[in-house]
């Protein structure tokens, strides 16, 4: 079973490293520049899990997640914030915003593949 | 590829260059008094996203560096700190040393400690920021390696045909004995609603060891008055593992506050009452609306699902992933990205000189062609004829296409300069601002980079020696702060590029003085404006040394002008007493092609470029003059131009008996000035592919380059204003002084 | 093409012998990248008398080095000098025009010696180390020194 995973991140270094980490787990990637452009490719594509970014132009990670959460139509879609911090504040404030996890850049592979297990099978 | 994670890392530069110049231009806006939060967001991600890759790769220098400066940005951002002009140079200063240390990391280099501390010393005591030890701490900076192997083998998510049996039978459940966890389990509706499934979680705790899950179910309301949202389930689960408690903990990490959870070493048999079917369906299918019932979630949702996207996947890196027809088959998803801005394609810039050295081949295999064509005889509506005429406009076009991949915008080299007029302003103690224009010309990338060095050198230069202290400066009624401009732009066919600064100007006199001293010109050489300017490009006229107290310009003037030569291009000067200088550099567009008249000059072939050529004439009896003992003159519609005999000038052969009959060229050069040179033939004009000589032989005066023509030979590339400005002028023979070739 | 690394076992070292100007010199074959027959050369102005001039070597432009000149041997008037020796210098590649190429040789490392300290003699500065094969002397080209001068030099 390969997983949906829509990745959201402004810098395409991250980009290209979760494609090949979530591509070389077996997972299918779709990748989003910012909250945006995500927003576009969830209208179309059909994620298993988010990973997004918090810091990005136009739509920050936030906000992004506030809109998929107030839609109905993706409101249960695990989320997963990534953030290069592990304070435990940040861990709060991305799960007020609605994020379901969260994974500490820069991340470990197996590291994203146990935390996408977490939340998403 | 062979190596995903190289082919990363070489792009993780390329975007941090990227990064560093929207910091540079961030910063620039806000020192030009912006303050929109975004253009501070701007700055913050750059260095965010810097220290984010860089801590994917190990990069502790730069991540450290960057993780400090973002620390700083963030105060800023957050409105705690507000820059003034001063902050803002020192965030210049840490964005160049950023650019240091991201260089010196994709060199394997490092940059000492001796310029990062002091920086960072300088930037916390500034904006306030008190060290986050702990914080460093966290983010230990852990090298991303992709271990996964070629057979995609992940760590194997839980098939559910793998998980244990529900087990009615509490005796058969796995014995007791080693080591293992009794964990209790009670998750909040707010867990819920998080996104977090207790299913997912319970297989993930499945890897660890042999799990038994027991559900409770006396807190189940009966079935209407069921909430799929909030919770009535908890669990008892037993894992036999050699893990430690903390791992069991990071399992439920993200839930962590939103359950009750204890979990006890493991000490009794679980008293397993129900254990609970892990083979069901989560309890809350992650795609269902709330309010749908779990089987139809699993129903293709027409609507979400355009068929249009389905062709749309091949700019999209999906590893095809076998799809095992599993119970949640889930409806059909789009690989495709629906939109994929700013399709652009990496390419080794080797691969693209491959390129523009075939395409120059072509040429050379084209003019030999024709050659043959010609030689045959064929007449010239032949259809061969015809047909390489096509030939010819095809190949042109081809070059112009390679050649637009060469170029890219002189923006980077632009803001290079701003951190050269930082240094140096801050060295000598003036205020200097930086404006450029025309950032986005763009030119061939290797003219670029080899126009750092000289501009390097211009602008230090302006800043040096073009600009007057801010007390002169405010004597003279001008404002303290110094301006120097860059602008790049193009004109006719070459790319002009101006260096120019709002200072005093050149003191003519000086530079005049100086020149006799040093023996460069004679102490009752008639000289205009212009000439006095041209003598700061002449070798030796100075030294660095020497120049250090001298108001005028120079360091090294000469070496900037062979290096812009050595690019075809040109240099030239004006300079306005009390108003300022300006430098102006002429390039050709590439470096690579050049439209050249063929000619003869005592049984050697030369190519003259056309676009120094103004016109050709045949000299008669009345448009020849001589003047003085060894030169003449040409005589063209009134004016008179100095004649340069180009076989003598090379030291092909002595001066000509006679020019009369004899064919010139006159030369139109940068300056204004005109120059007419003898030649014995003219042969042909075509674009020539150039072929550098500096690389394996070096420069020759009054050559720019060599060509290989439609023979196979060799001919060399005239730079007539070179040529020119290095000729002896004598076109009378005379016995010479001395041998002109060395 | 050939590198211009050495061998790392530095037992014995493959030398390519010539002649030129009467005498035996000899490159280490790791620099040779061709050897080719004479071909015009165009001639480059203001270029010290033993640059021949450019010749196009399958695109590139190659200088021709008149290694008699350069050595300052006596070359009479031999039309027979016409084979070029195409050596790699670093980033440099040059055509060395000699009378003929002798021979391939393998000589022990240790029979290589420094030149004997002779200051007259006009050739040394060219010669790195000297050997004797079958009687003859044979001279280890310098290269670095044979090279056209780069750059101001010319001028």
């Amino acid at each position: 079973m390969s997983l949906q995973v829509l990745a959201v991140d402004d810098s395409r270094t991250m980009r290209d490293m979760l494609n090949l980490a979530l591509s070389s787990a077996g997972f299918t990637a779709h990748l989003a520049e910012d909250g945006v452009h995500a927003l576009e490719m969830l209208e179309v594509t059909e994620p298993d899990v988010i990973i997004t970014d918090i810091n990005m132009p136009r739509m920050d990670g936030f906000r992004f997640i506030d809109a998929v959460r107030s839609n109905d139509k993706w409101s249960r879609i695990p989320i997963l914030v990534l953030t290069t911090e592990s304070a435990d504040e940040l861990k709060a404030k991305a799960r007020a915003a609605g994020a379901t996890g969260w994974i500490v850049k820069p991340f470990d592979p197996a590291k994203l593949v146990k935390a996408l297990q977490m939340v998403a099978g | 590829m062979s190596d995903p994670m190289a082919e990363i890392r070489a792009s993780f530069f390329i975007e941090c260059e990227e990064l560093l110049e929207s910091l540079q231009d961030g910063l620039q806006t806000m020192d030009d008094g912006d303050t929109d939060p975004e253009t501070i967001n701007i700055v913050f991600r750059a260095v965010h996203s810097i220290k984010g890759g860089a801590g994917a790769f190990g990069l502790d220098n730069l991540v450290h560096f960057a993780h400090r400066l973002e620390s700083a940005m963030d105060e800023v951002r957050t409105g705690r700190f507000h820059p003034d002009g001063e902050a803002i140079r020192l965030f210049f200063t840490c964005a160049d040393v950023l650019g240091d240390l991201v260089r010196a990391a994709r060199d394997d280099d490092t940059v000492s400690s001796d310029v990062t501390d002091p920086v960072l010393e300088k930037l916390e005591k500034l904006v306030g920021v008190e060290e986050e030890a702990e914080e460093d701490l966290d983010f230990t900076p852990t090298t991303l390696s992709l271990d996964f192997g070629d057979d995609m083998a992940l760590p194997t998510l839980p098939d559910l045909s793998a998980l244990p049996t529900p087990e009615p039978d509490p005796a058969d459940a796995p014995l007791p004995g080693g080591k293992g966890f009794t964990i209790f389990f009670k998750p909040d509706p707010a867990l819920y609603l998080s996104g977090n499934e207790p299913l997912y979680l319970f297989r993930t705790l499945r890897d660890l060891g042999d799990l038994t899950v027991t559900c409770h179910t006396t807190a189940l309301p009966t079935l209407d008055q069921i909430d799929a949202a909030t919770g009535h389930l908890s669990w008892t689960l037993t894992v036999h593992t050699e893990e430690s408690e903390q791992a069991v903990r990071e399992v439920f990490e993200f839930v962590d506050g939103l359950c009750q959870l204890d979990i006890t070493p493991f000490a009794t048999v679980p008293s397993a009452t129900l254990p609970f079917p892990l083979t069901a369906t989560p309890f809350l299918p992650p795609l269902s609306p709330p309010e749908q019932p779990a089987s139809t979630a699993m129903l293709p949702d027409p609507t979400t699902v355009p068929e249009t996207l389905v062709a749309k996947d091949t700019a999209v890196r999906v590893k095809p992933v076998e799809t095992p027809p599993s119970e949640s088959s889930a409806p059909a998803k789009p690989s495709g990205t629906p939109t994929q801005p700013h399709a652009t394609v990496r390419v080794d810039l080797e691969r693209i000189d491959r390129l523009v050295n075939l395409v120059g081949e072509l040429v050379i295999n084209q003019a030999m062609l024709s050659q043959s064509v010609t030689e045959a005889g064929l007449p010239p509506n032949s259809p061969i004829s015809t047909g390489l005429e096509e030939f010819l406009q095809l190949t042109r076009d081809i070059q112009e296409s390679v050649m637009m991949i060469r170029a890219q915008p002189i923006k980077s080299l632009f803001q290079r300069m701003g951190r050269i007029v930082r240094e140096s302003s801050a060295s000598v103690g003036k205020e200097v601002r930086l404006h450029t224009d025309g950032e986005n010309t763009e030119v061939d990338k290797t003219v670029i980079e080899r126009l750092a060095d000289p501009l390097t050198h211009m602008i230090r230069n302006a800043v040096d020696h073009g600009l007057e202290s801010p007390d002169k400066r405010l004597a003279a009624g001008k404002p303290r702060e110094g301006h120097v401009t860059l602008t790049a732009q193009h004109r006719s066919g070459r790319i002009v590029i101006e260096v120019s600064d709002d200072g005093a100007g050149i003191n003519r006199e000086r530079v005049r003085a100086k020149a006799i001293e040093k023996g460069l010109i004679p102490t009752d050489a008639q000289l205009t404006d212009g000439d006095i300017d041209n003598l700061l490009f002449l070798p030796g006229f100075s030294t660095a040394q020497e120049i250090s107290n001298l108001s005028g310009r120079g360091v090294g003037m000469d070496v900037v002008k062979s290096s812009i030569q050595a690019l075809g291009g040109r240099i030239a000067i004006t300079s306005q007493e009390g108003k300022g200088t300006t430098f102006s550099i002429s390039l050709p567009l590439t470096l690579a092609v050049l439209d050249g008249m063929i000619v003869r000059v005592a049984n050697e072939t030369l190519v003259v470029p056309l676009n120094a050529i103004l016109e050709t004439l045949t000299l008669t009896q009345d448009d020849v003059k001589a003047l003085g003992p060894q030169a003449h003159v040409v005589q063209i519609r009134g004016g008179f131009v100095p004649l340069f005999d180009l076989g003598a000038e090379l030291g092909y052969r002595p001066p000509q008996e006679s020019y009369v009959g004899g064919i010139v060229l006159l030369i139109g050069q940068e300056d204004g000035n005109r120059a007419a040179l003898a030649v014995d033939g003219i042969e042909d004009q075509r674009q020539v592919v150039i072929k550098g000589l500096e690389g394996s032989y070096g420069p020759v005066p009054g050559i720019a380059a060599a060509t290989i023509l439609g023979d196979g030979q060799i001919a060399l590339i005239l730079d007539p204003t070179d040529l020119v400005s290095q000729a002896s002028g004598r076109t009378r023979s005379r016995p010479p002084q001395h041998a002109l070739a060395g | 093409m050939t590198d211009t690394d050495k061998p790392t076992s530095s037992s014995s070292i493959e030398l390519l012998s010539f002649r030129v100007g009467g005498q035996d010199y000899s490159v280490d074959i790791m620099s040779v990248r061709e050897i080719r027959g004479s071909a015009k050369a165009t001639s480059l102005p203001h270029a010290p008398s033993f640059v021949k001039g450019v010749i196009n070597l399958r695109g590139t432009v190659l200088p021709i080095i008149d290694l008699a000149a350069r050595l300052g041997l006596q070359t009479g008037d031999k039309p027979e000098r016409n084979v070029i020796i195409v050596v790699d210098l670093g980033a440099r590649t040059a055509g060395l025009m000699v009378d003929a190429v002798s021979d391939i040789l393998a000589i022990p490392s240790g029979e290589i010696q420094p030149p004997p300290d002779l200051a007259t003699d006009n050739a040394r500065t060219f010669v790195s180390a000297l050997t004797i094969v079958d009687g003859r002397m044979i001279r280890i080209l310098d290269l670095e020194a044979v090279m056209p001068p780069q750059s101001e030099e010319v001028a």
